[in-house]
C-alpha cells in the first residue's frame, strides 16, 4: 500500500512500489489529466509539482513520490494566472501536451516571475508540443507574469 | 458558457448505469441553464437536421463530424452553422458525430472521416445550408404563433425578432413549434458581404477544457472493469509469430491474459504498467518473413538504380530531350527525402468491449466509417450494433486516417478474446517503430536555361512507394500512377514550355501513409530548391526569378509579393543572417515563406524569423489559420532537421524522442503570418503551411555558405 498526497487530497494505492507514478495517476487514480508521451523524460508530457518542483512523473516510481505533496493540472486553480494566460491567447491545438506545458511554466514562473526569452527556452526545451504551439506558449508566459503575485 | 461534451471519468461515474443501452459521449450535459430544467424534460429537442439541436432550454447542439485533432474544427465548423443560425454563440454545445451516412464526407464518397485539408471546404456548402434551414423553420414558427408573414421575423442572437411589434422570441421557445414545421427545400444562403462571423476571430471552444486537464482523449476513456492491454509486434514489417512462451509474463503482477492476435501478441492487464512489464517478459519467437534484411543504404542504392530508368509519365508536354540537349546552360540535381513517423503527441490507442450483441468503441481516429466497418468484419455484428465514440485526438497528422483500421482491430480482437473492455495503449516506441511512415523519395531533377537564364526544359524523376496501392484508397491510382506520389511535381506552375515528370513506383513492404502535406512534403522541397538553383545559375535574384516564372499565376504572384515585403525581402535584420524564399500551392491553398536564418562556422543552422504569407480564399477563423501556419511550420522544420526513420537488418533504427527528434522552444523562430485578403472560395489550411518551410530554410543556407542542402534530414 502506498499513501499519497495528490493536490491535497490524501491516497491509499494499492500498487507496485516501482510503477512510476505517471501510472499510479493515470490509471488508479483516474486523474488522466496528466499524459503520457514517451515514458523516457523526453517529452515533458507527463509533468506535475511534486514539492513545488516541476518533476516526469513517469521518471518518479510510486515509492518515491510518499509523502510529497503532489499538483496535477487538476489540482491546479482554474483562475491560475497560468492558466488564465493559456485561455487569453488559445495556445491550445490537440491540447494533449499542455497539461504539462501549463504545470512547467507554473514552476517557472513561481521560481522566476519574470523570465527573459532566454529563461523560457531552458525552462521549456524539455517539453515537446507536435502541434508547434511553442510561439504562444512564449507568449502566455509573458502574460502570466503579468498576473502573477509579485514576491514572496 | 458553451461546452463541449465530453466524456470524462468523473462524468462518466454519474452516468455509468447507462453502459448496458450504449454509453454515448454526449449523454452528460454538464451545465444546463439553471432553472429550465424542468421544462427541458417536457419538451423534445428540435432536431432540424443532421448537424443541429435545439433544446427548450436554448441550446443549441452542434454535431461536427470532424474530428478536433487541433486545427479548431469543433470551433470553425461551428461558425459555419452560426452565420446563417444567428445563434447565441454561448449556448452552443458540440458533440462529436456517431457513424452514420448523414456525416460522410461529402467529397470523399461513401465514407465519414477528416484529413486533406478539407474540414472547412467540404462542409463549407452543407453547414451553412443546415443553419440557414434551421433558422427558416424556427422564423416559420415564430409567423405562425404571431400570425404574421415570416418574412417580416428574422433570427438574431439566439432569438426570432417580429419587425414590426418587435416581439421576441428565443429559439427554446420555439423548439416545439418548429418541430412541426416542413424544412424548406430551397434557402438563401448570405451574401458574404454580409457575414458577421466567417471571418472574424472566434475564441476556441474546446481551450478551456484543455487547459484545465479535462479533455478527454482516447488514451484517457475509461470503462468500468476495463483491462488494458499492449501489443508485442513483429520487429520487422510483416513478420509472423512462429512461437509464444507467455510463462513469465503471466507472472507478473496484474497480467490477465495473453493472447494472439492478427498483429501479434497482446498482453492483458489491469493497468498499463503491468502489460508493459508483461510484454517485456514475454518470449516471442518470430518468423521474419521478406524484410528481414531491409537497409536504408541498399535500399538507397536499388532506388538510385531505379531513377535510371524512365517511369510512368505522371505529365508531360513540349519535348524535353530537345529543350536540354539545345538549352544554353544544363542543371542536374538529386534530391532525397527520408522516411517520416508522424509521431502525435499522443500516442495511438483505442478503448473496444466487445458484447454477444453489440461492440462499442472509443478512439480518437480520423477514419470512422473503416474502423467501423473493420469492428463489423471482425464480430460478424450488424453496423447497427457497432458503436464509434470519437474522442479528441492528442495530434492526428493522418496517423489516424488509416484504411486498415489497425488500431482499432487490434482493441476488437482483445476484447472478443478476453470479453471485457480493452483499452490497448501504444508505447512511443511502438509508434515509431510502427510504420505507416511518409515514404522514403529520391528525385532526380534536370532542366536547362537559355541565353537569357529562362528554363526552356524541366524534367522531374520520382521513385516512392505508393500510398494507396493495397489500401481501399487505391482508386487514387489513375493510370497506374499515385497521385499522392507526384502531387506538387507534375502539377508545377512554373511557367517551362517542355516538361516531364515521371515516376518509378519502388516495391511496396514498409507500411506508408500520408503524413501532414502528403506527397507536397517532398515535391515543394524539390520544386522550391531546384528553381533556386536556376535562378542562381541565371544570375537572378530568386524572388523575381519566381515571380517571372508565374506570370500566368496571379494569385502566386501577388503572394510572394505580399511576403517579400512583409520579410523585407534582400534586407535580412542582421549582417549574419539570411534569406530564402519558397512558394506552393497545395489542398487549394497557396503559402510563400521567408525564412530567415544564420549558419555557425561549425555549420550549426539557426532559423530566427520565418514570414509566411497565406491565400486560402475566404477565411473562416483567421487566428485558427494563423495557429496552422506556426504549427505546420513547426512541424516542417522538426522534418527539415531531424526527422528520420532508418532501417537496419530490417528493424526501425530510431525508438522515441531522444533518438527521433522534433523541434523544441529553445529553436523556435519568431513567426508571423499574414493573411492574403480573397473572396475566393476557402481553401485547406491544416497542411498546406508546411512545404514551403525546408526549402525556404535551405536556400536561406545557401544564401549564407553557398551550400546547396539537397537531401533531409539537413545535418
Ligand atoms: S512521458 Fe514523461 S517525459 Fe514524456
Ligand atoms: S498542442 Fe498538440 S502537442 Fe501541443
Amino acid at each position: 500500500m502506498i499513501s499519497l498526497d495528490i493536490n491535497e487530497k490524501k491516497y491509499q494505492v494499492e500498487v507496485e512500489p516501482d510503477v512510476p507514478l505517471l501510472w499510479v495517476i493515470r490509471d488508479h487514480l483516474q486523474l488522466t489529466g496528466t499524459k503520457f508521451g514517451c515514458g523516457i523524460s523526453a517529452c515533458g508530457a507527463c509533468t506535475v509539482h511534486i514539492d513545488g518542483e516541476a518533476e516526469r512523473s513517469c521518471q518518479v516510481s510510486a515509492k518515491e513520490a510518499e509523502g510529497k505533496k503532489i499538483t496535477t493540472i487538476e489540482g491546479m486553480p482554474e483562475d491560475h494566472p497560468v492558466k488564465r494566460a493559456w485561455i487569453e491567447d488559445d495556445v491550445p491545438q490537440c491540447g494533449y501536451c499542455h497539461p504539462g506545458q501549463i504545470m512547467q511554466a507554473a514552476a517557472l514562473l513561481a521560481e522566476n516571475p519574470n523570465p527573459s526569452d532566454s529563461d523560457i527556452d531552458e525552462a521549456m526545451s524539455g517539453n515537446i508540443c507536435r502541434c508547434g504551439t511553442y510561439q504562444r506558449i512564449r507568449r502566455a508566459i509573458h502574460i502570466a507574469t503579468k498576473s502573477m503575485p509579485k514576491g514572496g | 458558457m458553451s461546452t463541449i461534451i465530453n466524456l470524462s471519468r468523473r462524468d462518466f461515474c454519474k452516468t455509468g448505469a447507462l453502459l448496458g443501452g450504449g454509453l454515448v459521449l454526449g449523454f452528460y450535459y454538464p451545465g444546463c441553464k439553471a432553472g429550465k430544467k424542468e421544462e427541458v424534460k417536457a419538451v423534445a429537442p428540435f432536431i432540424p437536421n443532421a448537424f443541429i439541436r435545439i433544446g427548450a432550454d436554448d441550446t443549441v447542439t452542434i454535431i461536427v463530424n470532424k474530428s478536433e485533432m487541433g486545427q479548431g474544427v469543433y470551433t470553425s465548423l461551428p461558425m459555419l452553422i452560426a452565420e446563417e443560425l444567428a445563434l447565441d454563440w454561448s449556448t452552443i454545445r458540440i458533440e462529436p458525430a456517431p457513424v452514420d451516412p448523414a456525416y460522410n464526407h461529402t467529397q470523399w464518397g461513401p465514407i465519414q472521416g477528416t484529413g486533406g485539408s478539407t474540414s472547412i471546404r467540404s462542409t463549407w456548402e452543407q453547414l451553412r445550408t443546415a443553419g440557414a434551414t434551421a433558422r427558416v423553420m424556427l422564423e416559420m414558427a415564430a409567423a405562425d404563433i404571431w400570425q404574421v408573414d415570416e418574412k417580416d421575423c428574422r433570427a438574431e442572437n439566439g432569438h426570432i425578432i417580429h419587425k414590426g411589434s418587435n416581439r421576441k422570441l428565443s429559439f427554446g421557445e420555439l423548439v416545439e413549434k418548429a418541430a412541426d414545421i416542413e424544412p424548406p427545400k430551397d434557402v438563401t444562403l448570405k451574401d458574404p458581404k454580409d457575414f458577421k462571423v466567417i471571418g472574424r476571430n472566434k475564441k476556441r471552444l474546446d481551450t478551456p477544457d484543455k487547459v484545465h486537464g479535462k479533455a478527454v482523449f482516447g488514451i484517457d476513456v475509461m470503462v468500468p472493469d476495463m483491462l488494458t492491454a499492449v501489443v508485442a509486434r513483429a520487429p520487422v514489417f510483416g513478420g509472423m509469430v512462429k512461437s509464444v512462451n507467455d510463462k513469465k509474463a503471466k507472472e507478473i503482477p496484474g497480467v490477465k491474459a495473453v493472447v494472439q492476435i492478427d498483429s501479434g501478441v497482446a498482453v492483458v492487464a489491469d493497468h498499463f504498467w503491468a502489460a508493459n512489464l508483461g510484454r517485456e517478459a514475454l518470449e516471442v519467437e518470430w518468423d521474419e518473413g521478406t524484410l528481414a534484411a531491409l537497409d536504408t543504404q541498399n535500399q538507397g542504392e536499388q532506388y538510385v538504380e531505379m531513377a535510371t530508368k524512365p517511369g510512368l509519365i505522371a505529365a508531360q508536354r513540349g519535348d524535353v530531350q530537345a529543350a536540354l540537349a539545345t538549352a544554353a546552360q544544363n542543371i542536374e540535381a538529386v534530391y532525397e527525402l527520408p522516411y517520416l513517423a508522424h509521431a502525435p503527441m499522443e500516442p495511438l490507442n483505442c478503448v473496444a468491449y466487445v458484447r454477444p450483441d453489440s461492440c462499442e468503441i472509443w478512439t480518437g481516429t480520423q477514419m470512422q466509417t473503416s474502423d467501423r466497418d473493420a469492428a463489423v468484419e471482425l464480430t460478424g455484428l450488424p453496423p447497427e450494433k457497432v458503436t464509434l465514440h470519437t474522442t479528441y485526438l492528442g495530434g492526428g497528422f493522418g496517423r489516424r486516417a488509416v484504411g486498415d483500421a489497425h488500431f482499432v482491430r487490434e482493441a476488437v480482437q482483445v476484447s472478443m478474446a478476453v470479453k471485457k473492455p480493452i483499452k490497448v495503449i501504444w508505447t512511443r516506441e511502438d509508434d515509431i517503430h510502427g510504420g505507416f511512415y511518409r515514404p522514403r523519395a529520391y528525385n532526380v531533377i534536370k532542366a536547362g536555361l537559355d541565353a537569357e537564364g529562362m528554363p526552356v526544359g524541366w524534367q522531374h524523376r520520382i521513385v516512392c512507394q505508393s500510398i494507396v496501392e493495397g489500401t481501399p484508397f487505391e482508386m487514387l491510382i489513375k493510370d497506374g500512377i499515385d497521385e499522392t506520389s507526384v502531387e506538387g511535381a507534375a502539377d508545377s506552375p512554373y511557367d517551362v514550355p517542355n516538361f516531364i515528370c515521371d515516376y518509378q513506383k519502388a516495391p511496396s513492404g514498409v507500411p506508408v501513409l500520408w503524413r501532414r502535406s502528403v506527397g507536397h512534403s517532398f515535391t515543394a522541397f524539390v520544386k522550391e530548391g531546384f528553381v533556386d538553383e536556376l535562378a542562381h545559375a541565371a544570375g537572378k535574384d530568386p524572388y523575381a526569378f519566381r515571380r517571372q516564372l508565374l506570370a500566368k499565376h496571379p494569385r502566386q504572384q501577388a503572394l510572394l509579393d505580399l511576403v517579400a515585403e512583409k520579410a523585407d525581402w534582400g534586407n535580412p535584420s542582421a549582417k549574419d543572417r539570411f534569406q530564402g524564399i519558397a512558394i506552393h500551392e497545395s489542398f487549394g491553398s497557396f503559402i510563400a515563406q521567408v525564412a530567415e536564418v544564420s549558419v555557425s562556422d561549425a555549420g550549426k543552422i539557426s532559423v530566427h524569423k520565418v514570414v509566411c504569407a497565406i491565400d486560402c480564399g475566404r477565411t473562416v477563423n483567421p487566428d485558427t489559420i494563423k495557429a496552422q501556419m506556426e504549427s505546420a511550420i513547426v512541424f516542417g522544420l522538426s522534418a527539415a532537421f531531424y526527422g528520420e526513420i532508418t532501417f537496419k537488418n530490417g528493424r526501425v533504427v530510431q525508438s522515441n524522442f531522444n533518438d527521433y527528434e522534433v523541434l523544441r522552444m529553445n529553436e523556435m523562430p519568431l513567426i508571423e503570418v499574414h493573411i492574403m485578403p480573397s473572396e475566393e472560395p476557402p481553401g485547406g489550411v491544416g497542411e498546406p503551411g508546411v512545404p514551403p518551410i525546408a526549402p525556404a530554410v535551405a536556400n536561406a543556407v545557401f544564401a549564407a555558405k553557398g551550400i546547396r542542402m539537397r537531401k533531409l534530414p539537413m545535418t
